[in-house]
């Protein structure tokens, strides 16, 4: 095995370069270390000026999403070893504005999140003592959409997403499934109108490339056609029933 | 104020229109297109086909196959030209072209079977 590898990482000044070029840098190629740690390496022992995101390198914190060789991945979680000889072309993740380097701008994302009221929402005033209960099988409805890091990994895969930025988007439909499964929760009437929305779910086309590029099996495309259902139900229900049966 | 959008009746309908395309439509071309030309079953006579064709039931099981499928393949051509092509300014066009051939082909569709 060679003892380096060939980093090509895109580099962005704004104000100093009109547009972004690629930099390489050769890293020590070594069995444990991931892309992220051949980016510490130039950061640390080449070029100080290169700028990532970047925090718990165990797959945790969801910063260090990255595209490398044209994949959305998390850039702790991907081996130099893997793409051996190289090089390795790692670029910020697509369908965001850049800032600088590989650090990307999810100001959107941040501003939808909210929309969808990923929280647990309560009828009962005022909370009752204790805890609200929850079954392992009430749990397991709705666990794997807890998974998410919001890594924007899937925003980044969506090819909806990069034709109609006004797309509600992987995780957050994802995240407000999350809660709308909790048998604690009693809030989906609230997130109906933002999911059902033709920015909502009706957006999507189901490429599944979110479910693909997802490093926590969260499964975002299950959970928007599962919402499509769910609000396919209500449409049919609104249009035969009386308002008071509904 | 709830927007009221056909979205959901026609994803409905291509759903059950994938659902049914995909469980009927191979059943049928293996039968009538691969083991009844090739022998590998004994084929009906042309009578006994025409008398099955005729009973109400079937026509209204081939009717609604027709029909689903046709919305099926209408809302996946129109996404097909929305976002394959980047059509999606020329939308309205789009939509009165699919769906209407959709609702063309289930006429005909539904016309062919009453003559039957």
């Amino acid at each position: 095995m060679a003892d380096t590898i060939t980093l090509q990482v895109a580099r962005y000044r704004p104000g100093q370069e009109p547009e972004p070029v690629f930099q390489s840098y050769d890293v020590p190629l070594r069995k444990e270390w991931a892309v992220l740690d051949g980016l510490n390496h130039v950061k640390d022992h080449v070029d100080g000026t290169l700028s990532y995101r970047w925090s718990c390198r165990m797959g945790i914190c969801g910063s260090c999403g990255m595209t490398v060789n044209g994949s959305p991945v998390l850039s702790c979680a991907t081996f130099l070893t893997d793409y051996a000889p190289g090089p390795v072309r790692v670029e910020p993740l697509r369908n965001f504005p850049v800032v600088r380097d590989l650090v990307v701008d999810i100001t959107d994302f941040m501003a939808k999140l909210p929309s969808v009221k990923p929280w647990l929402i309560r009828d009962d005033e005022p909370e009752p003592e204790g805890e609200y209960l929850q079954t392992p099988g009430e749990l397991d409805d709705y666990k794997k959409f807890s998974m998410c890091i919001n890594c924007m990994l899937c925003y980044s895969a969506c090819p909806v997403y990069a034709l109609d930025p006004a797309f509600l988007g992987p995780a957050a439909i994802a995240l407000a499934q999350r809660y709308n499964l909790d048998s604690r929760d009693e809030g989906a009437e609230d997130r109906r109108d933002v999911l059902s929305s033709a920015e909502g779910v009706w957006a999507c086309t189901f490429v599944g490339e979110c479910s693909t590029a997802c490093p926590k099996g969260v499964d975002p495309a299950g959970a928007i056609q599962r919402y499509k259902l769910t609000a396919a139900t209500h449409a049919v229900k609104d249009f035969l029933l009386p308002r008071g049966a509904r | 104020m709830r927007r009221r959008s056909p979205e959901p009746l026609v994803w409905l309908l291509f759903s059950a229109g994938g659902m049914a395309a995909a469980l009927a439509v191979p059943v049928l071309l293996f039968l009538f297109g691969v083991a009844f030309p090739l022998g590998w079953l004994p084929s009906p006579d042309h009578a006994h086909l025409l008398s099955l064709l005729r009973s109400p039931i079937t026509k209204v099981v081939l009717f609604g196959l027709c029909v689903l499928a046709l919305f099926h393949w209408a809302h996946r051509f129109r996404y097909t030209l929305y976002d394959g092509l980047r059509l999606k300014k020329l939308s309205g066009l789009i939509i009165l072209l699919c769906y209407g051939g959709a609702l063309v082909g289930s006429a005909i569709a539904g016309y062919v079977l009453l003559r039957a």
